[in-house]
């Protein structure tokens, strides 16, 4: 594809290739086209932008979710109230979120990556080493919230504390005690590493099954030369096929930072945990709380949170079709 | 055990509500509120029972076993054959955490939590008046303090008192006895016993905190036994500062009582919590009498409670905690007629007694209640709540929902978790109290 | 290159040509490793349907993993009534189906039309789709929830009378929500196909549906199937619209309904241990099933990049 691009030394201009293909539709057939992206779209953006739009707008309101004539517009005082009086929570958020997403990096992707390297390696039995990892990611979430908190955590009967507890009870998804702490009354807490392992659990499968694909179409007369060459096993990894791997490099990056971002589920499945919080479950507890919620301010998370992924989205969207565009022209 | 129930939890009132008939009344907004009374000249409409017919749909947050099944025994009871009713049974933490959109599409009658919780919901126009359900009859069957906590800021009616129960320090009078234990009435007595305890290998008090509500409870007796009800209560309403050293008085104590509680409370339920006191590994629990719901079968025969002992010579021990359950109608029912002819059997000591006879880990609301059908515990709940001249809801029904759920509920749990920053979290309470409570 | 890993998804069998390697130490060493890391993956998994299985009393006093002195299946009989199972498998067949097939049918219209001709707003179409998968589902349900809450339906339509409670807003916000993503794997797999394709049809004639519907389409198939495997489990295993697009509870799905397991329709953690068996059985008999399917639909979504 790329030496497609190259060839199209003078790329025709949009508009007039445009003109030319439609004119490829006469008549009906131009409102068939019309309808057959339309009826989508206004779906699409109906359903999914124009809310997105309006929880912005509400961010700078007071609304408490219930009558629209007791909203007032309040500028920037939810997003005020954030980083003062609710800054404990909203930093904290933060800083979780942040270890989220280095944490998938280090742990779920990085043994992804292992795992699918080493069941490519002509494993007997592939296939069911490939089910078993990504069993967790269609698992649900009632499953998935019964397994970690009553099966894995439980304080008095799990198989955690049965295993380290050395006889003892221990508060796995309680104890919210800092670990790692960041600055005066922020830190990375206890029960936050107890649920990092759950979500390590559910996703490294799908990263693994990523790469997985990925590795199938490595050209293995490449790396067969590289072994014939006298690389050793990581050096072939490191400068043959994971080179190669760019394209799922990419897509696992975005998936990582939306998820990291995003990462809401087991959080609340397992009742959320103090110091677990995550800026969606802050969202959540502020727009859909009982008390009327506080829509105003639950949208202005939302809308924080909007913000950090919309960078990360609008960087691999455009990244993605400006290449494709190139491909497209051809 | 890590069925995760959050139960009764309840919201803000800016006074109390007294079950006793001679009502006090002292906080200056109750009294405002008894101001409003009814606007002259309203005729005194009554409900015409047995006229309704059709269809009429009942929301229920009453998913635990009994509470679901006495729920159904009582819809079936509902005398007018004409009416059909449709259950919507929906779990308690679901209902609860979705109360706000759920009232805006609800069923025909509701269930809900009286006091300020109820009047925050019928300030916003959710909730139908139902002043002619109380005429027909139940404001003699119902307490002034019942039926002050059922009234909106706009002087109707819109709640009717189904159940409510006590909070305390519950205990296994057969534990005690063998012990030679008596309840404490004094904090010197409560020390004492605690340490006897000690000394026996049970941890004094079971505490589960997963949920944030459950030490709330605590909060509560330590502030109105200290600082009296109406500081509790103007403290609940945003009148009061968190940074008060009132309240930091509060914390210092509860900070000293801590190492009589179980450890880690933070990751454990209140059932098991409650466990380690139905198994004799701790001697007591503070909490409300739905523990006794923890005991096999339901069966409270070794179960009692005991009020939190003084710890202010001025207050003694004249508040008591006892959140009311009820009903409400909606704005604009389907079925008006169905849904007032049940609000009124649901204030009728008939229904009460057939939902009880199930669940039996609460009291009819009902001044007609015939106690002798009542269980020993019933019993001595009764009539502690009719004796205190003060009754509280509990922290999340006395004050705003928003700062209960996401300012009160965390703060407890980060006390819990490092009483020693104690300095550092009221301030950030008050905070968030203040922006909440301009809202 | 993304011709190559097209078709190396498609057809994911191509891969498994390669010699056997000789059994080595480093081998072995793999093995092992392979070996144990699933056996750490199975255990959240083993303990919970070992758990389904265990009455409640023994649980409790041996912890979750001790040798059994009795199984039953009395859990899964009390968790069936309980939780009103069958209902709620219905409720969400009932939004699953219809979600399902729009969602794969109107973003195979949108990927074939962005796909096949190049217009003026093809970038920026794909561009909202391919962002509006990636959203937070918090930022969409308040304003959702206002919207759905003022819309009247007939009778016939929605028990409550309104978009809001009804099945079919529950289908619509999934449909919007998930073609997003479809949209983006299916274009980039249509894409692939030769051009000379529609060049063919149009002189025989052909107008856009018959090339959409006859020509593309089929071709297209392995990909559908493999999406409609994975929006199978996406759409099954969401709660969170339905938790507050829908207030009946018994007409709610079943992950929504029983998502808070501990939410107290249930008693006991084996209880709510098969529970749990019950809601997670038909995402994993479709895993099991077309397992082949469901890692394709993932890679011809990803190798794209």
């Amino acid at each position: 594809m790329a030496t497609a691009a190259q060839v199209q030394t003078a790329p025709i201009p949009a508009q007039a290739a445009a003109a030319r293909r439609l004119r490829q539709f006469e008549g009906r057939d131009r409102w068939i086209v019309l309808a057959m992206v339309g009826i989508p779209t206004i779906l699409h953006i109906g359903l999914v932008w124009i809310p997105t739009v309006a929880s912005i707008l509400l961010s700078f309101t007071d609304w408490n979710g219930i009558r629209f004539t007791e909203m007032n517009w309040v500028g920037l005082e939810n997003y005020r109230q954030i980083v003062t009086a609710f800054r404990r929570d909203f930093y904290q958020a933060l800083i979780n979120n942040t270890v989220l997403l280095i944490f998938l990096f280090l742990g779920p992707t990085a043994l992804g990556i292992a795992l699918a390297y080493m069941l490519d390696r002509d494993i007997r039995g592939t296939r069911f080493f490939q089910g078993i990892f990504f069993t967790p990611v269609v698992l649900s979430l009632a499953v998935v919230g019964f397994m970690w908190q009553s099966v894995i955590y439980s304080t008095e009967n799990g198989l955690a504390t049965q295993l380290f507890g050395g006889g003892n009870p221990v508060d796995w998804l309680g104890n919210q005690s800092f670990v790692i702490p960041i600055a005066q009354g922020f830190g990375v807490s206890a029960n936050f590493l107890a649920i990092l392992v759950a979500i390590a659990w559910r996703h490294t499968g799908y990263i693994m099954v990523l790469y997985l694909a990925g590795l199938k179409s490595v050209d293995s007369s490449l790396r067969e030369a590289a072994m014939l060459d006298g690389s050793n096993e990581w050096q072939v990894f490191r400068h043959v096929v994971f080179p190669s791997l760019k394209p799922i490099n990419v897509v696992v990056a975005v998936i990582t930072v939306i998820e990291a971002l995003r990462a809401f589920d087991i959080i609340y499945v397992l009742n959320v945990p103090r110091k677990t919080e995550v800026l969606s479950i802050l969202t959540t507890n502020n727009l859909l709380g009982e008390g009327g919620g506080n829509v105003g301010r639950g949208s202005a998370y939302a809308t924080i949170l909007f913000v950090l992924c919309f960078g990360f989205v609008i960087w691999y969207v455009t990244n993605h079709y400006r290449r494709t565009q190139e491909g497209a022209d051809e | 055990m890590t069925a995760r129930s959050t139960r009764p939890s309840p919201s803000p009132s800016l006074h109390g509500y007294s079950l006793s008939r001679r009502n006090i009344l002292k906080g200056a907004a109750g009294a405002a509120v008894l101001g409003l009374g009814l606007p002259a000249g309203v005729a005194r409409a009554q409900v015409e029972l047995g006229t309704a017919s059709g269809e009429l749909t009942v929301g229920s947050n009453y998913s635990n076993a009994l509470p679901q099944e006495g729920l159904r025994a009582t819809i079936d009871a509902f005398p007018n054959e004409n009416v059909t009713i449709l259950l919507n049974e929906v779990d308690h933490n679901t209902f609860q955490e979705n109360i706000t959109t759920y009232l805006q599409n609800p069923d025909d009658v509701i269930p809900w939590f009286a006091g300020y919780r109820m009047q925050f919901f019928a300030a916003q126009g959710l909730l139908g008046p139902i002043d002619d359900v109380w005429d027909s009859g139940l404001t003699d069957t119902m307490s002034e303090g019942f039926k002050l906590a059922s009234t909106g800021l706009d002087g109707l009616m819109y709640f009717v008192p189904w159940t409510y129960y006590a909070w305390g320090i519950h205990y296994r009078p057969s534990i005690f006895e063998e012990n030679g234990w008596e309840p404490a009435a004094t904090m010197e007595d409560l020390q004492t016993l605690a340490s006897s305890m000690q000394d026996a290998g049970l941890v004094p008090f079971a505490l589960g905190n997963d949920g944030r509500w459950p030490a709330m409870g605590t909060f509560d007796q330590l502030n109105f036994r200290l600082n009296g009800y109406q500081f509790h209560m103007d403290l609940m309403a945003g009148r009061e500062s968190w940074t008060d050293e009132r309240v930091r008085n509060v914390f210092t104590e509860w900070e000293a009582l801590l190492p009589l509680h179980q450890e880690n409370p933070n990751g454990r339920t209140w059932e098991e919590a409650a466990s380690a006191l139905v198994n004799g590994e701790a001697g007591m629990m503070t909490i409300g009498n739905f523990v006794g719901q923890i005991f096999p079968d339901g069966d409270t025969s070794d179960l009692d409670f005991f009020p939190w002992p003084a710890m202010n010579e001025e207050f003694g021990t004249d508040t008591i905690e006892a959140p009311i359950d009820g009903w409400m109608m909606a704005a604009n029912p389907q079925n008006v007629e169905a849904a007032k002819e049940l609000l009124y059997f649901f204030g009728t000591a008939d229904a009460q007694q057939t939902y009880l006879s199930v669940d039996p880990s609460s009291i009819g609301a009902s001044l007609e209640m015939d106690p002798s059908n009542y269980s020993p515990l019933q019993q001595k709940t009764f009539e502690a709540v009719s004796a205190a001249p003060f009754v509280t809801q509990f922290l999340d029904r006395d004050t705003s929902p928003e700062f209960a759920a996401n300012v009160a509920g965390q703060a407890f749990a980060d006390f819990l978790a490092d009483p020693a920053s104690i300095d550092a979290i009221l301030e950030d309470m008050q905070a968030q109290a203040e922006v909440i409570f301009a809202e | 290159m993304s011709a190559a890993t097209a078709t190396a998804a498609a057809a994911p069998t191509t891969a498994g040509s390669r010699r056997r390697a000789r059994i080595t130490p480093g081998r072995i060493l793999l093995y092992a490793f392979i070996a144990v890391t699933a056996l750490i993956w199975l255990v959240p998994i083993a303990g919970a349907i070992f758990a389904s299985f265990r009455p409640f009393a023994e649980t409790v006093r041996d912890g979750f993993f001790s040798w059994p002195q009795s199984l039953t299946l009395d859990n899964y009989r009390g968790a069936w009534e309980q939780g009103d199972i069958a209902r709620k498998y219905w409720n969400t067949a009932v939004i699953l189906v219809p979600a399902l097939i729009f969602t794969l049918f109107f973003s195979s219209m949108v990927a074939f039309v962005c796909s096949r001709f190049s217009w003026k707003f093809n970038i920026l179409l794909l561009s909202i789709f391919t962002a509006g998968n990636l959203l937070p589902q918090q930022i969409i349900i308040q304003p959702l929830f206002q919207f759905y809450n003022r819309v009247e339906l007939p009778e016939w339509l929605s028990n409550s009378g309104r978009l809001n409670g009804s099945a079919l807003g529950i289908i619509l916000i999934h449909v919007a929500f998930q073609s997003g993503f479809c949209t983006f794997v299916l274009s980039n797999y249509m894409k692939l196909l030769p051009k000379s394709l529609n060049e063919a049809a149009r002189m025989d004639g052909a107008g856009a549906w018959r090339q959409y519907w006859e020509i593309i389409m089929p071709l297209t198939l392995p990909a559908i199937a493999a999406l409609a495997t994975l929006e199978f489990t996406w759409i099954y295993n969401d709660f969170f619209w339905a938790v507050v697009l829908e207030q009946q509870g018994a007409d709610r799905p079943i992950t929504s309904s029983l998502a808070n397991l501990g939410g107290e329709f249930f008693t006991d953690d084996n209880l709510i241990a098969a529970a749990s068996m019950y809601v997670a059985l038909p995402t994993l008999i479709v895993y099991f099933a077309l397992q082949r399917y469901f890692i394709a639909g993932l890679t011809i979504g990803a190798e794209k990049g």
